[in-house]
């Protein structure tokens, strides 16, 4: 005979809440009128305080009590006494209620693990998909992985940042972002991978335990989720947000030319209709306005790495100015190390440089303005590839392409964490 | 005249430039050539006629992965007039696969078909090619490298982003001809520009680009 749900029983029971340890229900079978009598007078008595969870009614039908564990000595006396047979259902109701929430427990955790670590990384995804992904790494993964708010974007999308920490209070920090230009479809797939390769790596791979053990690392997935809404519905190609500007048909502002760092120069431009437009005014975009805050306030930042493609690239500020930048050695050393330990996966050749000397000059860029904030080790990827296929690179390629970025990443983030400042 | 680091802009716009102008001179449905490294490069001041880059260059048949073709490449951007396409010679060295036997296929196929062939979106948004449209994928990166070429500039650099609409134009001749739309990215104003092409080819004679016309952009 199926015992309901303990739990259900007791709400129909209306058992005021209290632990149940040691507590039993007994399976009571009267074989008279007269036991039946006995029994429905044990109930009404206050005195012990037990409680039918089915009630004695008729002959050949067994009754269920729930006898609290004072009162188990002084219940089975009577039972016997009178000579009324029964039996012990549950032993310890509380060990019962314990092993049922655990059950129920590991039943949500494994219908959504099965989703966090056997998600489909090799293809890519919608937004719905990928926050509904994140939201399953963050159960799967507990005291590493939360998910942030960082603010709103112009047509309302949330713009959540992944956390991942060990501990501490307000700790040396690294920040991640991928997707600041939605047509960038591989850096938000590599963004997906490689927040699953810090969750499951950490206590596995040293260099990743490392860094974890004394740093926290952010990672924001998509940066612009108006855009990245806009290329699955519309325009595979969009690159820019959404947001309308005063007197133009056009829509979008480029986010990587609205930061507050030579703002307005070369590389970037005032058309709306512009792929480069960079806003009225610095951190004019929500998108970009959130990250400034969030950095700011935070104010323990010392590495920046925006994920961009392609052209396979590593660069380094300064983009808005071909001056090189004060750390312009060691940052090159760095993304020398990095483009190395990147080729030696599958044999892709970057090439490294301040952007200015490598790509073009951009004025208004994010790692220029944190390395104008204080950040010393601002770095920007270009991913793969070098032109074949540009924006539309192949799902097949994405699991490649995270997979040989990981160790450059991973240089950065242990350079950071072994040059503290 | 003034060395310049292969990993910088200066080079790598005038590699691309080179790179097209190969493809559209030895690409086609079998062939696909995509620049593989920059080994050197040169900057040359040309007075009265312009700068000249001289460039090592290492092609890669896109078929053949351990493929490696040296190649020797001058880019003559010509002064003043931006209307002027840059002019492009280069060496070869060593042999390209031979690609008769595709070339082949493809024209027999082609000429086969009862209604024109007609496809859009190559590569689709996963980045995706079916099988049967690889070699027009092929054709408009040959072709798309005739339109690059002539209308590149120092501060250019165009790559084929996606054939947005094909559509086979049945000839009298024993010529295969495809209308396409195809959208270029140019990487420094990181515009997306629409392009009509009309590129007739033949196994012998290769891939011409008869008539183009660049198209207005949405905004």
């Amino acid at each position: 005979m199926r015992i309901l749900p303990v739990l259900a029983a007791l709400a129909a029971a209306a058992c005021s809440r209290r632990t149940f340890v040691g507590d039993q229900v007994l399976r009571i079978t009267p074989s008279d009128q007269e036991q039946v009598a006995l029994l429905r007078l044990l109930d009404q008595q206050t005195d012990p305080e037990v409680n039918y969870w089915r009630h004695p009614t008729t002959l050949g039908h067994p009754a269920d009590l729930l006898v609290p564990s004072s009162s188990l000595q002084e219940v089975k006396d009577f039972l016997e006494h009178h000579n009324i047979s029964s039996c012990i259902m549950i032993e310890d109701l509380q060990k019962l209620l314990d092993e049922e929430s655990k059950t129920m427990r590991e039943a949500r955790r494994t219908k959504r693990s099965s989703s966090s670590s056997t998600f489909d990384f090799g293809s890519y995804h919608t937004m719905e998909e990928i926050y509904s992904w994140m939201d399953a790494l963050v159960e799967d993964h507990p005291t590493l992985v939360s998910k942030i708010q960082l603010g709103q974007s112009y047509e309302g999308r949330p713009l959540y940042v992944l956390k991942f920490s060990t501990g501490g209070s307000n700790r040396s920090a690294i920040w991640l972002d991928t997707g600041i230009h939605s047509r960038e479809w591989i850096t938000q797939a590599v963004g997906i991978w490689t927040a699953s390769k810090i969750a499951t790596g950490y206590r596995q791979d040293p260099s990743l335990t490392a860094v974890l053990d004394s740093m926290d690392i952010f990672l924001e997935i998509i940066t612009n989720p108006d855009g990245f809404a806009f290329t699955h519905s519309s325009d595979r190609l969009w690159r820019k947000t959404r947001s309308l500007s005063a007197g133009s048909h056009c829509v979008g502002v480029d986010l990587n030319r609205n930061w507050a760092a030579g703002f307005g120069g070369s590389g970037s431009s005032s058309d709306p209709c512009s792929e480069l437009y960079r806003g009225p005014y610095a951190h004019s975009e929500r998108e970009v306005q959130a990250i400034v805050d969030f950095i700011r306030g935070h104010g323990n930042v010392k590495s920046v790495v925006s994920i961009h493609s392609y052209s396979q690239m590593l660069l380094f500020p300064y983009g808005y100015k071909t001056a090189p930048a004060p750390d312009h050695q060691e940052l090159n050393e760095v993304a020398k190390k990095a483009v190395s330990d990147l080729a030696a996966v599958f044999g892709t050749k970057y090439s490294y440089g301040s952007i200015a000397q490598t790509i073009y000059i951009a004025a208004g860029t994010t790692i220029d303005w944190a390395y104008e904030s204080g950040v010393r080790y601002s770095f920007t990827f270009e991913l793969r590839d070098s032109g074949r296929h540009g924006f539309l690179l192949p799902s097949n390629q994405i699991i490649p392409t995270a997979t040989e970025t990981w160790p450059a990443l991973l240089d950065i983030m242990v350079h950071a964490l072994e040059h503290p400042y | 005249m003034e060395e310049l680091p292969p990993s910088h802009y200066p080079a790598g716009r005038a590699a691309a430039v080179a790179a097209a102008f190969i493809r559209y001179r030895h690409g086609g449905p079998g062939r696909g050539l995509a620049l593989g490294a920059i080994r050197s490069a040169c900057r040359e001041d040309i007075a009265a006629a312009g700068c000249k880059y001289h460039l090592e260059l290492v092609l890669q048949d896109i078929h053949d992965k351990d493929s490696a073709v040296n190649c020797t490449a001058e880019v003559l951007y010509p002064l003043g007039n931006k209307n002027t396409a840059p002019d492009v010679q280069f060496t070869l060295e060593g042999e390209l696969r031979n690609t008769d036997e595709a070339d082949g296929v493809f024209y027999n196929r082609i000429k086969s078909l009862d209604k024109e062939l007609m496809a859009k979106n190559i590569p689709d948004s996963q980045g995706n090619i079916p099988p049967e449209l690889e070699p027009i994928h092929l054709l408009a990166g040959a072709a798309s490298g005739y339109v690059i070429c002539q209308n590149s500039t120092e501060n250019t650099n165009f790559q084929l982003a996606q054939i947005k609409h094909v559509k086979q134009v049945k000839r009298s001749d024993e010529y295969l001809q495809f209308d396409y739309v195809i959208l270029l990215h140019e990487m420094v104003s990181q515009e997306i520009i629409p392009w009509e092409m009309t590129v007739t080819w033949h196994p012998r004679h290769g891939v011409q680009v008869s008539q183009d016309s660049r198209q207005p952009q949405s905004a």
